[in-house]
């Protein structure tokens, strides 16, 4: 219930202890927070503004041809995001495809079948995945995990003979960034997955269990039916989270600035590219082809953000827990 | 429907329940090793020299990550001192005065695309803003992306935490002719204080991890930060620049800072987290 402010907003009162008039400040104070608020609706403007106005050069220079171009050239002066946007996507679907259904069983493990003791511990080391700073998965990533690809898992998946396999294993490379983006978004997913696990009313599930279904078979039914909406919403912040990842990509993807079938070979992303240039950008076209890439980033996340909401709000509404 | 037998259904259930705990096992496995991999590298980094020396050039024994540290905690500190007061009113703002209005509505779809914002398009955002117009690398443009990134999360925080505070201890407040933002500091504030400590606390916590708004905000540096006006040194960015470097004892000083960022995020958040439950406990 909103408490209508405007009926205490008169300009001056009257003290009834001293008698004597004080000034009132209450407007003073709501406008005081509102300025506050706002700045940060001119925050997400601005951002967007400046992003514009500074990628001008090279959206003049280069136009629409900027997002398939993918030559990358600071000596010639060409600029092309293609295969930017396609490691940032590649490396992205990786980490979706795993973390996916990876958070879904998490989820159903602490809601349906761990014990309240088990739920909080596992539950709390599961967010505490996400409370590592990025720069320690890049860390570990690049030290220990892709050492660790490059001997015992990358030649088994090459005995596959699948393209997508091909390739010499080095560790680093599209498909090791995906999995450690996928351990980063994990907790997030989980979290809102789980979340939506326990909204779903226990008379729904406990009708399905009355008629004799198995746990599985209640999840997959009633409570996935009836939650998925909400887990769409985490879904999508969880992968708004996955594309525009900076650091962890930039140790472990190798920054080569093209294209390759191959899960196992070197690319970049819009952010290790950023990461790895930006400082080094002397030239007015240059700097301004990496504001560009910023742009289309943020314009992915802004996309991304507002699909989430959308789904997250739509389910709050059905599950009636309030704005 | 097909009909399916008793027992394949059970098995299903079974297999199902397995992966499960499978998969929460896989989730606690990568944790363990991550921290592991920290502890056991980045402890053996750690000595007196390590918090009280500039850093040695590389082959030269010794040296330490003195200025970085110092760095970081320097911007960390402006950021807090520029993001939170903001961020708190702007929740306050969400929480008190713009519940169903169209500016709040807004504010608080402005506020989760900000969350939502890459790390480090706050990063090219600030150096087109501060950097470029002043000219130089800077700590201040450093804390400035930093607050940026502070100042949703501590906003939600905020309107989250104030909405949990009964109506009814705003309204006897009211009632007693106290004015609105008494109420608001004096009655509300207090009511909600852990859960605006423990919200900041976490805020502070995933900002201090940060790296990618610092690569080209406050650079980095090899000298004791004399002011925030020039690029100055912080652990993130010295760790990413060590790592990258071919060096070996460059590298052990990476995983010393490592350790210490991880140590200081990671127990900031178990306090925040173990409060919060105390807290929610109590009740």
């Amino acid at each position: 219930m909103p408490i209508k402010t405007d009926n205490f907003a008169t300009e001056e009162r009257i003290s009834p202890i001293r008698g004597t008039k004080r000034r009132n400040l209450d407007p003073a104070f709501r406008r005081l927070t509102m300025i506050c608020g706002t700045l940060i609706l001119l925050a997400v403007a601005g951002i967007f503004f400046e992003l514009v106005l500074e990628s001008r050069p090279s959206l003049e220079k280069f136009g629409w041809s900027f997002l398939f171009t993918g030559s990358w050239n600071p000596v010639t002066g060409e600029f092309g995001a293609a295969s930017s946007i396609y490691g940032t996507l590649v490396s992205t679907l990786i980490a979706m495809v795993v973390a996916v259904p990876m958070s879904l069983v998490i989820a159903l493990f602490l809601v349906e079948m761990a014990s309240p003791g088990v739920r909080r511990l596992v539950g709390g080391a599961i967010e505490l995945l996400a409370a590592i700073p990025s720069i320690i998965y890049g860390m570990w990533g690049l030290f220990v995990f892709a050492p660790f690809m490059a001997d015992h898992v990358q030649p088994f998946l090459t005995e596959t003979g699948l393209p997508l396999f091909a390739g010499p294993p080095m560790g680093i490379g599209m498909l090791t960034a995906g999995i450690i983006l996928a351990l980063m978004i994990l907790p997030f997913i989980t979290a809102v997955t789980r979340d939506v696990f326990t909204l779903v009313p226990p008379v729904l599930k406990e009708s399905a269990y009355g008629m004799g279904s198995t746990t599985w078979e209640v999840t997959r039914k009633v409570t996935i039916p009836y939650g998925i909406q909400g887990i769409m919403g985490g879904c999508f912040l969880g992968l708004g989270r996955a594309i525009g990842e900076t650091m962890a990509v930039t140790f472990v993807i190798g920054n080569r600035h093209e294209i390759a079938l191959s899960l196992f070979s070197a690319g970049n992303s819009i952010a290790s590219t950023l990461a790895n240039e930006f400082t080094e950008a002397a030239d007015p076209v240059y700097l301004s082809s990496l504001v560009e890439l910023g742009l289309v980033l943020f314009g992915l996340t802004f996309l991304i953000q507002i699909l989430a909401q959308m789904w997250l709000k739509r389910v709050r509404k059905k599950m009636g827990t309030g704005t | 429907m097909k009909e399916r037998s008793f027992i394949f259904r059970r098995l299903t259930d079974l297999l199902v329940r397995i992966i499960s705990a499978l998969a929460a096992l896989v989730g606690l496995f990568f944790l363990g090793w991550i921290i592991y991999i920290i502890l056991a590298r980045g402890a053996a980094a750690i000595n007196w020299e390590f918090f009280t020396e500039l850093p040695a050039p590389p082959g030269m024994p010794g040296g330490g990550l003195a200025n970085a540290i110092a760095g970081t905690l320097a911007m960390t500190v402006f950021a807090v001192l520029m993001g939170v007061p903001i961020g708190m009113m702007a929740g306050v703002f969400l929480s008190e005065f713009g519940r169903g209005s169209r500016l709040g509505e807004w504010i608080r779809f402005c506020t989760n695309v900000l969350m939502g914002t890459p790390s480090i398009i706050i990063g090219v955002f600030v150096y087109v803003v501060v950097v470029l117009s002043t000219g130089n690398f800077s700590g201040y443009a450093g804390a400035a992306a930093l607050a940026l990134i502070m100042l949703p999360v501590v906003t939600r925080t905020t309107e989250d935490m104030l909405n949990l505070v009964p109506d009814a201890l705003r309204e006897s407040a009211l009632a007693l002719g106290a004015p609105y933002w008494r109420v608001t500091l004096g009655v509300v504030f207090p009511a909600a204080k852990t859960g605006l400590i423990t919200g900041t606390l976490l805020a502070v916590a995933r900002v201090s991890g940060e790296t990618a708004p610092l690569l080209f905000t406050a650079l980095n540096s090899t000298f004791w930060p004399d002011s925030l006006n020039e690029p100055t040194a912080n652990l993130t960015v010295t760790i990413f620049n060590y790592a990258m470097s071919p060096y070996p004892d460059w590298q052990a000083m990476a995983w010393g800072g490592s350790f210490l960022i991880t140590a200081g995020v990671l127990s900031a958040t178990v306090l925040a987290r173990g409060i919060l439950w105390m807290r929610s406990k109590n009740r």
